[in-house]
């Protein structure tokens, strides 16, 4: 029996050049590039030097400070260049793939007979661990802590996102497998999310707490989700584990193979063909971008979403946790009296003079302009409108601002992440960078506190 | 080349110069900036502080127009020009150019000036620290000129300015940072430092105060006098005006306070384009709503004679405090202040309720200077912190119990 979530608070923003539902097998990539930046917190000790011959699912280097934790090649062939920074820092490491694809084989998991550790002990040795974040502090879960609940949110608000109901099709004894081994791992409950209206392969999964959700995004952000169902408190951990993850750990248990595939979708308004690639982790866009084509020579290609992806250049990568690639037009130019005008293009909370309440259905074509210049926090209650937590945005974050812990961790500061300040920063007037300072203040956090 | 790319190349040339601020506070005027975003979120929301700030301005307008005619309109009345007097807001006596021309000839001197002397101020602290020239000072701008009495001397507005832009927002770090709402702040600067030109009954009228002196030297003209209805009230008068005299405005004070029929226009428009906080005008209204029916209750119940100096403006009807002083105005363009006042939306009840509360308290018992809101409204920009601290606190409370409820 599942349960209704309705949130009322938050906003869609409706985009142009939404993927159409076809898949296309994207032109495989010659090099795969894995940033050890994409694992926030995580000091990279190097397995793989260049040179190196590896299989999928071999490791190319693993976490300093637990070292049972390995992040692994999403392809086999030749580590050809580790990309350092200043103090040696790794940037980047890039695998030549071979043509023909060799795994290492992990061997077929005993789910049903497997105790805790040792599912967390074959999911940190075959690079699976990677996948199981946790809050507070939005890094990848520690495996010395049990958490409270796992929570995975099927259901995708963000604008232009890739649709689960779609890239999930055919996955569900993947799904399955991953969602009973993970659930080994809690006391809780493996609270699994769908959208109300949605025809989800998640929601005939066993084993777990189904709920329903609606309303506008942020309803398909897993930490609205968790305030909802079960609120992070001082002191406790839930993990989260995205579904496209979920099945490439499920894939893993079942046949041993560390499979770094997804179904990633190619959108934005800019993009002549937009529709879904099956990629691997770690590919080139420029095999996906120039197959979809490119209508513009000024345009921004972000890997993930609009409003919590990363901007990468067009020989970049995609990202290790994301499964959509989106391009929008640059919107590097002045325009006149542009503060002052009536505006019908674009999208805005308020309703000095900008008429997007008129037109709630529009799809956006915006810009990565920012539409005015950063000031201190000005204006207040219009983030609250966006926001559904019971926790007061800008207070929350002028601690952070100030460095003060005791504020921060009274006002909430365990329960969020950045990406729960993603609607917050798009609305702010003052152009305030939101998930910046909240990524800074749990990064003071895990510094001060642990 | 175009104007545009001009003014990029120019940007360029001055970027990292002390001219800086100053310079992109003019491209920025002009020019909405080809500033991207970088990281985080890529695509951003129409609004900025500049839209922001403009809007509050659209909705002062109406009341800006208003304070012209009626300067002219009231000069004509004193000294006898005008003596048909129609019903109705669109009446022919009051629209007339020749009370146009006395309200753009002392009206626009004031808007002239607190612009210039203001942003001059912030140009230069924008230009000393390096930070860019903000946007706060283009209402405050307009609200000063709407909230002095009309024949103000240009040079102490100037230095009010000076003051209260300094002292009230540099400062603290500019806009954002202040405790107190800057326009307020000049306002009781003029207060207390001139106060024969801030209150009394000679100021709120153009040319009183030069007929009082022409009167006391011998002069034979009628003597009239120019007070406002709450400094007649305070000194135990009637009303004097009717009703609705009183609610479109053709009354004497301030500039820009007198109608309550545009103030209301400019509240709904402020609400309808979510930019006023509704929850601040309507507590504010309830406040005073509150206090007023006490006093009524207090004079219906006869605790206090006749005789009492508080007696009229005690038993003035509740919601005619809504209608006479500037009330309306203060709630519905001092508080409403972002910055100044309560930040969260549960504080924003109580600290209009307080505003509407106090203003009405402050009305009745100083008669000297019956104008209460502004007063009030400072004296609740200090305890916003405050009222907001607690609120936050009963979030925080919450957060609490739940983590014990989960122990137990």
């Amino acid at each position: 029996m599942s349960k209704d979530i309705r949130i009322k608070k938050g906003l869609d923003i409706k985009l142009q050049g939404e993927a159409e539902q076809i898949t296309t097998n994207a032109v495989a990539s010659n090099v795969y590039t894995i940033l050890p930046i994409d694992f926030h917190g995580i000091i990279p000790k190097l397995v793989a030097k260049a040179g190196t011959i590896v299989k999928a699912g071999e490791p190319l280097f693993y976490n300093k400070s637990v070292e049972s934790m390995n992040f692994v090649s999403p392809v086999s062939g030749e580590v050809i260049e580790v990309v350092r920074g200043e103090k040696r820092k790794i940037l980047a490491v890039k695998v030549k793939a071979d043509k023909e694809q060799s795994f290492q084989d992990n061997g077929r998991f005993n789910i049903e007979a497997a105790s805790a550790d040792s599912i967390k002990e074959h999911l940190l040795k075959t690079g699976c661990w990677s996948f199981v974040k946790q809050r507070p502090y939005d890094i990848i879960a520690n495996p010395e802590k049990s958490p409270k609940s796992i929570f995975v949110s099927g259901y995708a608000s963000a604008p232009l996102a890739a649709n689960y109901d779609y890239v999930l099709k055919g996955k569900e004894v993947e799904l399955q497998a991953a969602i009973t081994a993970l659930g080994k791992l809690t006391e809780g409950q493996v609270h699994v999310t769908v959208g109300k209206s949605s025809n989800s392969p998640l929601a005939g999964l066993n084993d777990v707490s189904l709920h329903k959700i609606s309303g506008p995004h942020p309803s398909g952000n897993v930490g609205t989700q968790i305030a909802k169902i079960d609120p992070v408190n001082k002191g406790e951990t839930v993990w989260t584990v995205s579904p496209q993850d979920l099945v490439i750990i499920g894939e893993l248990l079942l046949t041993g193979r560390f499979n770094a595939e997804r179904i990633v979708s190619v959108s934005g308004s800019v993009v002549k063909n937009p529709k879904y690639y099956k990629a691997k982790i770690g590919a080139e866009l420029s095999t996906m971008i120039y197959d979809a084509g490119v209508d513009s020579e000024n345009f921004r290609l972000i890997s993930g979403n609009v409003l919590t992806g990363s901007a990468v250049k067009p020989d970049g990568f995609l990202g290790y946790y994301h499964n959509e690639v989106v391009l929008i037009p640059e919107g590097d130019d002045y325009e006149l009296f542009g503060w002052n005008k009536p505006i019908f293009n674009k999208i805005s909370t308020s309703r000095a003079l900008t008429f997007s309440w008129l037109t709630p259905n529009k799809k956006y074509d915006l810009t990565t302009n920012t539409n005015g210049e950063h000031r201190a926090f000005v204006v207040t209650g219009n983030y609250e409108e966006v926001f559904p937590l019971d926790i007061y945005p800008m207070q929350l974050m002028k601690a952070c601002m100030v460095q003060d812990l005791d504020e921060m961790e009274a006002l909430g500061m365990y329960e969020v992440a950045p990406e729960d300040f993603a609607l917050t920063e798009f609305v702010c007037p003052s152009k305030q960078p939101h998930q910046e300072i909240i990524r800074k203040g749990l990064d003071l956090m895990i510094k001060e506190i642990g | 080349m175009a104007l545009k790319d001009k003014l990029h190349d120019l940007k360029v040339k001055y970027s990292g110069t002390k001219m800086s601020p100053v310079f992109n506070a003019f491209h920025t005027f002009l020019y909405a900036p080809n500033e991207v975003t970088h990281s985080g979120g890529h695509i951003k929301g129409a609004d900025d502080l500049k839209r922001t700030m403009n809007t509050v301005i659209m909705a002062l307008v109406p009341c800006l127009i208003f304070g012209m005619f009626n300067a002219g309109y009231q000069h004509h009345v004193a000294t006898g020009e005008i003596t048909t007097f129609t019903e109705g807001f669109f009446r022919t006596e009051f629209w007339t150019w020749d009370n146009l021309v006395v309200g753009l000839w002392k009206v626009l001197p004031l808007v002239i000036v607190s612009y210039v002397v203001g942003l001059a101020v912030e140009m230069f602290f924008a230009a000393k620290n390096g930070h860019e020239v903000e946007e706060g000072y283009l209402v405050t701008g307009m609200l000063v000129p709407l909230i002095v009495p009309i024949d103000i001397p240009l040079w102490m507005l100037a230095v009010a300015v000076i003051f209260g832009v300094v002292l009230g927002k540099e400062v603290f770090g500019g806009t954002g940072m202040n405790i107190l709402n800057p326009a307020l702040l000049i306002r009781a600067f003029l207060f207390f430092a001139y106060p024969t030109w801030m209150s009394g009954d000679k100021v709120w009228v153009h040319g009183a105060v030069e007929r009082t002196k022409e009167i006391a030297a011998g002069a034979n003209v009628d003597a009239i006098s120019g007070e406002t209805i709450l400094g007649g009230l305070a000194q135990g008068k009637d009303l004097g005006y009717s009703v609705m005299d009183m609610f479109y405005g053709f009354i004497p004070g301030s500039v820009g306070e007198t109608s309550t029929l545009l103030i209301l226009l400019g509240a709904a428009f402020l609400i309808f384009s979510k930019i006023g906080s509704w929850r601040i005008m309507l507590s504010a209204l309830l406040g005073a709503i509150v206090m007023g029916l006490i006093f009524n209750f207090v004079v219906d119940q006869e605790w206090i004679s006749q005789g009492s100096k508080f007696y009229t403006l005690m038993s003035t009807e509740f919601w005619q405090h809504l209608i006479i002083g500037g009330f309306a105005f203060g709630a519905v363009y001092m508080a409403t202040d972002p910055v100044s006042a309560s930040q969260t939306n549960k504080g924003k009840w109580i600290y209009g309720f307080l505003i509407g509360f106090i203003s009405i308290l402050i009305r009745v018992f100083n008669p000297a200077y019956p104008e209460g809101v502004m007063l009030a409204i400072l004296l609740m920009n200090v305890f916003a912190p405050t009222i907001d601290h607690y609120v936050v606190q009963g979030n925080v409370k919450k957060r609490m119990k739940r983590l014990k409820a989960k122990t137990v």
